[in-house]
């Protein structure tokens, strides 16, 4: 039994241990990926199997409802491709998911930086900016609402001060997408704070003790030592924001409903409109294929790109 | 050196106060009487619980609360069982075949689930799932398993295989090894999975919108925002019924919210 240590655990049956094929299978053989049957059987059910029924209700006219339906061809997809409403709406996700990653990022960096320095208020200050993370996104759209809204808002109420005519903030689509993008910065801001805040304290102080005997000031610690160190929560504070922008749903709902007409929507509120609203199911379905390709393809090249780049740094 | 640091405290303040104001503005509101039309900044100079006895019986609050509990518990109770299962043989076991598995179950983690929305809605109708608790709960597990099982692998994979050799030399099976030795040392991983997801299925709006329509299955998001279409011009009722919404989860923050942003973070830390 000397060697016990050295048998590998994984693949072929042990020996010396206890005996019998069906134990010694249930030990270390391929039985014991029965544990992961009850999860895979319920993707296969909720995620692959939608999944691929979506492919083949985008090619359709289907309604929502009825049992009959034509076959459409790439009907769905050219009518996508010259949709003025779907660019429009490409725009504003686009604006969700990088303007709120960046406002995140910049915002929350600044925080963890000032929160780095040591302040006995600090734990006061990390709570509350974190709290609005783990409020339902609904209710943080009602809240700023109040600020909003037309008649009696807050922010209204200031500027009536200065004007007569109170300004409809969100039914003005040039405003309303940058409203909505502060409040989606707003509330998951603190993630970010918190990413670089513990990056922060991880990097040792020798390295800024060693930087400041050579002679480097507090801008050439930041660029030289603090941003190349805190590339890893860079990467992950980034990709997560931009995830989650790209998915936004709820704050819209709350606040502009979408509106005026398609002005604020996002990929997946469109799809929602579409679906209930005008019972395209069909045309629902080719911009939810749209929606998993654009947050595929750019979650994966920011992952990849950021990376790179901390591998360089 | 000391004055500089009487600025910081100052500085501190001044954000906390910047990030308190939606909740200030939400409790004024909430307690103003409908009639009075002052500005949402100034605070009621008079006791008012109306809306909240309005807003809890319009809006169904009691039945939605009762409804947000039930569905919680019961997914989070799964999610940890089958997320911790699969993420055994994931993490101990890594064939060829395995690691693909893991990454399949991993790569959802981008999928989002509003994509499939259209087939998923459909297959909820044909298999009878609208408007049932098994419905959505089945669903909420489904889309926060590849968050448990990437940190129930990951958290496996730290604890040393000594163990598992220890155990089986007295005689342990492969499942008695994982119920006796492994489970008990998950509770750290399994606190932060519960936070994760209990956070992310008590503030759910996305699928309880649309598979639990009916009025005595909605949540509080559901009961909240139909309350909201039909009172679009009452907002204080509104502001009172959102301001209980949100406070349950946010006295469970306050109390353990070193868990909660340490948890929510390392839940972060995926790429």
């Amino acid at each position: 039994m000397a060697d016990l240590n050295t048998i590998p655990l994984e693949g072929k049956p042990q020996r010396g241990t206890h005996g019998g094929y069906i134990s010694r299978m249930v030990r270390s053989g391929p039985f014991i990926n029965i544990l992961y049957m009850p999860a895979l059987i319920l993707f296969c059910i909720f995620i692959f199997y939608p999944f691929l029924k979506g492919i083949q209700i985008s090619f359709t006219n289907w309604d929502g409802y009825n049992q009959d339906y034509k076959w459409l061809g790439l009907d769905n997809y050219k009518r996508m491709l010259n949709d003025p409403e779907v660019v429009k709406v490409i725009w504003n996700t686009v604006i969700y998911g990088l303007g709120s990653a960046i406002f995140q990022n910049v915002i929350g960096l600044a925080y963890a930086l000032f929160l780095n320095m040591h302040i006995r208020t600090r734990g006061l200050v990390r709570t509350v900016i974190y709290l609005p993370v783990i409020i339902s996104p609904l209710i943080m759209g009602y809240i700023w609402y109040f600020f909003f809204q037309y008649q009696g808002g807050a922010i209204n109420d200031i500027l009536l001060l200065f004007k007569d005519e109170p300004s409809n903030l969100l039914g003005d689509p040039y405003i309303n997408v940058w409203i909505i993008t502060f409040v989606n910065t707003y509330q998951y801001l603190g993630i970010a704070m918190v990413l670089y805040l513990a990056g922060l304290q991880s990097i040792p102080r020798d390295y800024y003790e060693a930087a400041t005997i050579d002679g480097a000031g507090s801008i050439a610690r930041f660029t030289q030592i603090t941003w190349p160190l805190l590339a890893p929560a860079f990467t992950v504070s980034m990709v997560l924001n931009l995830i989650g922008g790209l998915k936004l749903f709820d704050v819209i709902v709350a606040l502009t409903n979408s509106g005026p007409g398609y002005a604020s929507a996002s990929l997946s509120s469109l799809m929602y409109l579409l679906y209930f609203g005008r019972e395209d199911a069909g045309y629902a379905a080719t911009i939810g294929i749209l929606m998993f390709i654009m947050i595929s393809i750019v979650s994966i090249v920011a992952l990849v790109l950021f990376r790179k780049r901390e591998v360089n740094a | 050196m000391k004055k500089s640091k009487a600025w910081l405290i100052i500085l501190s303040f001044v954000i906390c106060l910047i990030h308190i104001l939606p909740f200030y503005i939400l409790i004024t509101t909430s307690f103003k009487a409908t009639k009075d039309l002052s500005s949402k900044w100034m605070f009621p100079g008079y006791f008012y619980l109306d809306n909240f006895t309005n807003a809890w019986n319009e809006a169904n609050l009691s039945s939605a609360f009762t409804n947000n509990f039930t569905v919680t518990i019961i997914s989070i109770s799964l999610i940890v069982i089958i997320g911790s299962i699969a993420a055994y043989p994931l993490s101990r076991r890594q064939t060829g075949w395995n690691k693909f598995m893991y990454a399949l179950f991993v790569s959802a983690l981008i999928v989002p689930p509003l994509t499939i929305l259209v087939p998923l809605y459909k297959f909820m109708v044909d298999i009878g799932g609208m408007n049932q608790y098994w419905g959505i709960i089945m669903l909420h597990i489904t889309f926060n398993l590849p968050m448990t099982i990437f940190l129930y692998t990951g958290f496996i994979g730290t604890i040393p295989r000594d163990l598992d050799e220890a155990a089986m030399i007295d005689g342990a099976g492969r499942f008695g090894l994982f119920y006796r030795i492994i489970l008990p040392l998950l509770k750290p991983v399994t606190a932060t999975v519960i936070i994760l997801t209990g956070v992310a299925v008590w503030n759910d709006y996305q699928f309880s919108l649309f598979f639990l329509q009916k009025t005595d299955m909605r949540t509080i998001t559901v009961a909240l925002s139909s309350f909201f279409g039909q009172y679009t011009s009452n907002v204080g009722w509104v502001a009172a019924g959102s301001l209980m919404g949100a406070l349950p989860m946010t006295i469970v923050y306050l109390f353990l919210q070193r868990y909660f942003i340490s948890g929510l973070s390392s839940g972060a830390v995926k790429g």
